[in-house]
């Protein structure tokens, strides 16, 4: 489906999404509330079908973080980007592992690097950094480390 | 920093797999949770080759940051290098001219094909027969001489800059992969009857890792590992770049969902390979092998995401930028992360000793995971 | 400093001297040690990242190791002589190397092999994880420059750590007086 026919499915499922078409992949921001059931939504309905979930990231634009899920379709071949604003001091959002399994070390790399929450995680705990780094959140722009970072 | 590894409270055993171990094919920590011999539950401890290198590219500029990608999965360095290129390259609208598309082509199936060699023997190795070994690094050595006249570098090869190559063929290049190409049609022959039909090798992998289709969508597998489970998900077919569009070449699928149906896909891709080397390598047109760029490239204000078929699945660059020299944030989605998540569910009930087979088939870089 | 240019013995130390009914050899037993144990050192498979490939084409038929001395690569610290640290050390791995070099058994050499395990490497600069160089961890003795090293210049350091050996110029000899 092209990215016209998708605003219009995806506007009657959530009226309250907002659109970003500068990319070559339709954009839609979610508030972080309403995003469990339109997971499970763009994953279940009949002409979407997005089962595949092929990268999930965040963006720290200093005044809040931004969650950025890549979605595709393996029977329809389509792709879109959805993303979601989360507040600086207390990122918070629910774990979308029930709907794709992949996203359980994925979200455990974001906590890691950004701090955001995953509400209802099974296992949220260090992944890649070693013992001790809790909280330290390397990936931040607000990072802190005059030894190793040069800033130029 | 080693937590207690002994006994759970039913009684079953935890023992680590690495990190350094001969299994591993890197830096791969595993704690597995067994009762006698039967595997229960498999977790995989990252990070112990994390070079940040995501936070390390947002202060080098977009000509820098390509050659540290190369370290990333350095068996597909090309690759690796192929598609932050192309990611560059969307940003400012450069047309790459076709002499640079088609060797750009070339260069990287002679890579999938190193890289697909160098896996065989490792495999085989750790299954138990150690001659293949000597048999896949002989022809490495053939690839790693071409590459070195050309690129300069055996391993880590440098070649591909935003706009084109960084340098011209040497004029022995064409003789000489025509030469390799007639060698190594002999050879694959031999290779399959040395190790495919080997009855033990068939014991130890077939039936051994399922992993159902429904499964490797769930855990976004790709590459060989998700094509052996019949998952559609080459990108040279999907979404071509360079010239995958105009070459003929084969998508290979199984439907065995097992460790013999991976290792099968994996050969007949290397065949799939040389097919399309056969057909460009005489066709390579004149012209220029570099378009005009700015000296300071600046990625206008957006967001750009390319993806490529690196040895290994699908490698993803995503670019974020605000319109300054150096990127503000980089995100390589590596194809080797979700395939080890899906080690655990293929995991459980089988026996330590396919373990190993199963890590085999998987290919993993752990450079590649841990980033 | 090259380690050519002082005395050397190529072949096996010491003086023949022919005396009817056979001969008589007349050595140090220092050196006739060192010279067995340059002989025959046994590297640990200890590859972190891209110059473990560089090792294990070494390790191949067409730059082969193995007519050096260096027959069978041991997986477990306790039976090898000689690790080839090949790749970068970040601080997560610093620990694991430390133990890994205390299990080995004296006497016991050591290579950096590659630019990330000399200094950092390319990753000397804005990284909040790499460990700029291993010899912050474990003692060296001999360093390959290279990123990755070609096999040639691995055959070289190889060598050149027989040669020191030879000479009674490593850590491990210095440290304990040999």
């Amino acid at each position: 489906m092209g990215n016209e026919d998708l605003k219009i499915l995806i506007t009657e499922l959530l009226p309250a999404a907002t659109y970003d078409e500068s990319g070559e992949w339709l954009n839609i921001v979610v508030e972080p509330a309403s995003w469990p059931a339109f997971a499970a939504q763009l994953r279940n309905h009949e002409s979407l079908q997005f089962d595949y979930l092929f990268c999930l990231t965040c963006i720290d634009w200093k005044t809040n973080l931004s969650m950025v899920y890549h979605l595709s379709s393996t029977r329809y071949r389509h792709n879109i980007v959805v993303k979601s604003t989360l507040s600086a001091d207390q990122p918070q959002i629910n774990t979308v592992y029930d709907i794709w399994k992949t996203a359980e070390l994925l979200e455990r790399e974001v906590y890691e690097m950004f701090g955001v929450n995953f509400l209802n995680h099974p296992d949220l705990r260090l992944l890649i950094l070693p013992d001790g780094w809790e909280g330290k959140n390397p990936m931040r722009k607000n990072y802190e480390d005059p030894i190793n970072m040069i800033k130029l | 920093m080693f937590e207690e590894i002994g006994t759970t409270s039913n009684g079953d055993l935890q023992i680590n797999v690495g990190p350094q171990h001969p299994a591993t094919h890197g830096v791969l920590h595993l704690v597995l949770t067994l009762n006698g011999e039967t595997i229960k539950k498999v977790e995989p401890h990252l990070g112990y080759i994390h070079r940040s290198i995501e936070k390390m590219c947002e202060s080098l500029t977009y000509r820098q940051f390509i050659y540290v990608t190369s370290r990333m999965d350095y068996l597909s360095a090309h690759m690796n290098n192929h598609a932050c290129a192309l990611c560059v390259e969307k940003g400012m609208q450069i047309e790459v001219p076709e002499r640079a598309q088609v060797i750009r082509v070339i260069m990287d199936e002679l890579t999938r094909i190193a890289s697909h060699e160098l896996w065989w023997g490792a495999m085989a190795m750790d299954i138990g027969a150690f001659t293949p070994f000597f048999h896949s690094f002989r022809e490495r050595e053939k690839i790693n001489e071409i590459m070195e006249e050309t690129c300069g570098a055996r391993l880590t090869m440098n070649y591909y800059v935003p706009g084109g190559l960084m340098a011209d063929l040497h004029p022995d290049f064409q003789k000489k992969v025509k030469e390799f190409i007639i060698q190594f049609k002999q050879r694959i022959d031999e290779y399959d009857q040395l190790v495919t039909g080997n009855i033990i090798f068939q014991n130890r992998m077939k039936g051994v890792g399922i992993l159902s289709k429904e499964d490797a969508v769930s855990y976004g597998c790709t590459g060989p590992t998700a094509r052996g489970s019949g998952l559609s998900s080459d990108i040279r077919k999907l979404y071509p770049y360079a010239v995958y569009g105009k070459v003929e070449f084969e998508e290979i699928l199984e439907t065995g969902c097992d460790s013999f149906a991976r290792y099968m896909v994996r050969i007949r891709e290397m065949k799939q390979s040389i097919r399309i080397i056969e057909q460009l390598i005489d066709q390579i047109p004149e012209g220029d092998f570099q378009a005009k760029t700015k000296a300071v490239l600046k990625l206008p204000k957006g967001e750009f995401y390319t993806r490529v078929e690196t040895a290994r699945g699908e490698l993803g660059v995503y670019i974020v930028s605000e319109g300054a020299t150096t990127p503000y944030r980089i995100k390589f989605r590596s194809p080797g992360f979700s395939n080890l998540s899906a080690l655990d569910s293929m995991a459980r009930g089988s026996k330590l000793g396919d373990l190993v087979a199963m890590m085999g088939t998987l290919d993993l870089v752990i450079p590649d995971i841990d980033r | 400093m090259d380690v050519k240019q002082t005395n050397l013995q190529k072949s096996f130390p010491g003086q023949v001297h022919e005396t009817p009914g056979g001969g008589i050899v007349l050595s140090k037993l220092d050196d006739v040690i060192n010279w067995a144990r340059s002989n025959s050192l046994w590297p640990l498979t200890f590859a972190t990242s891209c110059c473990g490939i560089e090792m294990m084409s070494v390790a191949a038929a067409k730059y082969d190791f193995s007519r050096f001395g260096f027959e069978v690569a041991r997986a477990s610290p306790r039976q090898a002589d000689v690790i080839i640290i090949a790749g970068t050390i970040v601080n997560k791995m610093g620990p694991v190397l430390k133990r890994l070099y205390d299990q080995m058994g004296d006497p016991k050499y050591v290579i950096a092999m590659g630019a990330c395990a000399i200094s950092g490497g390319p990753f000397f600069y804005n990284t909040y994880s790499v460990v700029k160089g291993a010899d912050h961890v474990i003692p060296v003795d001999v360093y390959v420059a290279g990123c990755p090293p070609r096999p040639e210049a691995l055959l070289h350091a190889l060598i050149s750590l027989q040669e020191k050996i030879k000479m009674g110029l490593t850590r491990e000899q210095i440290k304990s007086g040999i």
